[in-house]
């Protein structure tokens, strides 16, 4: 009999099985046409045959996802300090802030490609657009709700602005940040492929629309699996740098989340 | 024998605005507090204790009236002051030792000295710790301790950087009876060692007139001092004073101010 600890540990892996299976199943028994909905075997199958197309659109994906996404982070972060800290900044910028995110990021990519051309950094700037929303708005919930006692205290003991920001706030806002990190590296996922899908010539984005163009459905469905993988990934990664950081924040339980 | 008050808070009233409606918050209050002494505020909920306690430190403007503190008049946050509040107010990514070394991060001198003689002043912070039963516990986390616990090393953290002026809201408000009482004992043996100021915003009379030389009633919003009542035993005061009678007639009489002010 399996422990429970184990069974824990393994789920994740049984469930991704399990739908695959599942899939292929569906396939197997409706007859369904490969250029409608490909069974995962023959999504494997055009894996490992298109893997070297494959490895390098998805390395292009990752780089321009990760570019963004880190200008996403760095400037997200600076923009939730500075609302975050100050009462005026935050009603003043937030509804901007708000309508700008209300924008589909697709009906941006045509501007961006007028300005910068077809290519990488359409893709870096949607990723990075996209992404920093979550962590300005997190960011700046971490610094605007420390508790007004602890305020006090520090200003009490004669404590700056700036030392309140670094003593308290910052600290505080941390779990706040890696929190919006896990969310913002999949939206960053989304911006770079859509931006990719528009205007570029490299990228999984890109990948899977030449492959629908020419019916090469399981290629299509190849690449929206290795997008995924890349997803869950970067957001590992992001639960690993979460955990280092803040740990005190999770209060020694053991699940991740 | 009385010298210069050390806190004076001459005729101070506090008008809140809140949209259309003013209020009175509180209302020609006078207080003298001497160097060392130690006085606890009670009053009826809401009859503006708290309001006080954050004029006396600066974090409000007083809308009548004036404070002084040592001589100086209060104008914007004072410096230097420890404050302890009902919620432990913690940080939980600090250990127990290194939040109640905070202070000393921000209040000069140690500000300047604490990289320098960091280890002395860990000493300090240490024996600190060990005189209200915390020794062991400086590298567990605040939420790894209990309700009491973290209350004793808030209490630290408050007078850590020895501050002239101590102010308390209702710092053991939160807690059980058993361990409020453990606290009070603590809170005596620290005031009888390091002789601060203190003032205790409390509304357990029993708090305040173990702790307190001096207890002020306050009457319900707007909030005015309506009685002020020496507490004549002597210390120590232990939990077998609480029983005496002589401790009883004080809670009594303090109680029954308290109740004309509620139904007034």
């Amino acid at each position: 009999m399996m422990n429970e600890k184990n069974l824990i540990r393994a789920m994740p892996w049984l469930v991704t099985i399990g739908l695959f299976l599942l899939w292929e199943i569906i396939c197997v028994v409706t007859g369904v046409e490969q250029f409608i909905l490909p069974a995962p075997t023959v999504v494997f199958a055009a894996m490992v045959k298109f893997a070297p197309q494959i490895a390098h659109h998805s390395l292009q994906t990752l780089m321009t996802t990760t570019a963004g996404f880190a200008l996403g982070v760095v400037g997200g972060g600076l923009l939730g300090i500075f609302i975050g800290a100050s009462r005026l900044v935050y009603v003043g910028l937030y509804p901007v802030l708000v309508g700008f995110n209300s924008i589909p990021k697709v009906a941006l990519v045509p501007v961006l490609v007028i300005w910068f051309g077809i290519g990488t950094v359409p893709a870096i700037i949607t990723a990075f657009v996209i992404s920093f929303f979550p962590i300005v708005v997190n960011v700046a919930t971490g610094l605007a709700t420390i508790e007004p006692e602890l305020r006090d205290v520090l200003r009490s003991l004669g404590a700056s602005k700036t030392e309140i920001l670094t003593k308290i706030g910052l600290p505080r806002a941390m779990p706040y940040l890696f929190a919006s990190l896990k969310i913002a590296i999949t939206l960053a996922f989304v911006g770079s492929v859509i931006a990719e899908t528009v205007a570029s010539n490299e990228g999984i984005g890109y990948l899977m629309l030449s492959a629908s163009s020419s019916y090469n459905v399981p290629l299509v469905f190849a690449g929206l699996v290795v997008v995924a993988v890349m997803g869950v990934v970067m957001y590992a990664v992001a639960v690993w740098f979460e955990r280092r950081m803040t740990g005190w924040a999770f209060r020694g339980s053991d699940l991740m989340s | 024998m009385q010298g210069p008050a050390f806190v004076k808070i001459d005729g101070v009233s506090l008008t809140y605005r809140l949209a259309e409606e003013e209020t009175l918050a509180v209302e020609d209050l006078n207080i003298d507090i001497q160097e060392g002494e130690f006085v606890a505020v009670v009053g009826p909920s809401g009859c503006g204790k708290s309001t006080l306690m954050k004029l006396v430190t600066g974090l409000l403007d007083t809308s009548a009236g004036k404070i002084t503190i040592g001589g100086k008049p209060v104008k914007g946050p004072v410096q230097g002051v420890g404050m302890a509040f009902q919620n432990s107010t913690l940080l939980p990514w600090r250990s127990t030792l290194d939040n109640v070394m905070l202070p000393l991060e921000i209040v000069e001198p140690h500000k300047r000295r604490l990289r320098k003689e960091k280890k002395a002043y860990i000493e300090q912070a240490m024996a600190l710790l060990k005189t209200v039963g915390l020794a062991d516990f400086a590298d567990k986390f605040p939420w790894q301790l209990s309700g009491g616990m973290q209350q004793r090393a808030n209490v630290c953290r408050s007078i850590i950087h020895n501050p002239r002026l101590l102010m308390l809201d209702e710092p053991f408000g939160a807690l059980d009876a058993f361990t409020r009482e453990e606290l009070w004992g603590v809170m005596q043996a620290l005031w009888m060692e390091k002789k601060f100021t203190a003032i205790l915003i409390t509304h357990d009379l029993r708090e305040a007139t173990y702790l307190a030389d001096r207890v002020f009633v306050m009457s319900k919003r707007p909030g005015r001092i309506i009685l002020s009542k020496e507490i004549d035993i002597p210390r120590p005061r232990t939990l077998d004073t609480t029983f005496e009678p002589h401790f009883g007639e004080i809670v009594h009489e303090l109680r029954e101010h308290i109740h004309s002010v509620r139904e007034s």
